[in-house]
């Protein structure tokens, strides 16, 4: 059809939250190229942590968060989804927890 | 194709190209933006607002905060003193919160204590002070527009705002026109 493509403001419409397509097993396999140990800071100390880190690995390379605050968890894959990354799912630790993602 | 076919067929590619203009001039008037009016100058909205301003700036949205009235003291830099003040703007002065860490809760103030129990709690559950906060925001590009006129009328200076990479002086007209290219337009 000659209907034009309606873009969505960059933003991929397609929620990459509830299709976790990995499981902690193949998680817990994965090569981690960067390691952010977020868990000495609140909300929103993760997500800028991430956003730091994630100039310093290249495309297609996976980052774990670390992570003791709970909004970090939904935070992430928001981030992902908005930036164009893969989010890959979340694993919990003892007390804390491990998000990963591959940078797009 | 018979004659009137092609015309119709020219009619529909005409309307079909106005309406990728409007589309397109749509899509160009609302950037990935957040515009926040500060007026409040109570230490939990204050404190609202820049964490929320970290969040966006770090999801690469463009974030620009107009500071007025209240939420002026905010911006004073306790270090710094301004001369040539009249008695009115000294009073003001003098009975406003000295910068960001003298401000007062909206609620449970207590005469001073309620602040310093947030303190004491933010610090034990790893929340930023408002220190870091505006340093982070400094390094994130977060813009910060003092409302000239409301600095004026409570007295203050330029010689007392703190010092910020993206700070600037403007009117009513510059947030205005910031929001309306925005995607999100907030008060608080």
């Amino acid at each position: 059809m000659l209907l034009p493509e309606i873009k969505q403001g960059g933003t991929n419409i397609t929620n990459n939250t509830n299709n976790t397509t990995m499981t902690t097993d193949e998680l817990r396999t994965l090569t981690v190229a960067k390691s952010v140990d977020a868990r000495g800071t609140a909300c929103p100390g993760p997500l800028l942590e991430a956003k730091k880190a994630i100039g310093t690995i290249s495309s297609g390379d996976v980052m774990e968060i670390l992570s003791a605050d709970e909004g970090t968890k939904s935070d992430i894959p928001k981030w992902c989804n908005k930036q164009g990354h893969e989010y890959l799912g979340c694993v919990e630790e003892n007390g804390y927890f491990k998000v990963y993602m591959r940078k797009k | 194709m018979d004659n009137s076919t092609e015309i119709t067929m020219n009619k529909f590619l005409a309307e079909l190209e106005t309406l990728k203009s409007r589309t397109g001039r749509l899509e160009d008037s609302r950037k990935d933006q957040l515009s926040i009016a500060i007026v409040s100058g109570d230490m939990d909205k204050i404190l609202a607002a820049m964490i929320i301003s970290l969040a966006a700036a770090a999801m690469d949205s463009h974030v620009k905060l107009f500071f007025s009235f209240w939420a002026l003291s905010a911006l004073r830099d306790p270090k710094k003193k301004a001369k040539g003040k009249d008695i009115v703007s000294k009073m003001f002065g003098m009975m406003l919160p000295k910068g960001r860490n003298k401000l007062k809760l909206s609620q449970m103030n207590m005469c001073g204590i309620g602040p310093k129990m947030i303190k004491i709690l933010m610090k034990k559950q790893n929340v930023m002070s408002l220190d870091v906060m505006f340093q982070e925001a400094a390094a994130l590009g977060v813009e910060i527009t003092v409302c000239e006129m409301s600095m004026n009328l409570m007295g203050f200076k330029k010689e007392e705002m703190i010092d910020y990479p993206d700070l600037r002086y403007a009117g009513a007209t510059t947030f205005v026109a910031d929001a309306g290219e925005s995607s999100m337009q907030w008060f608080i």
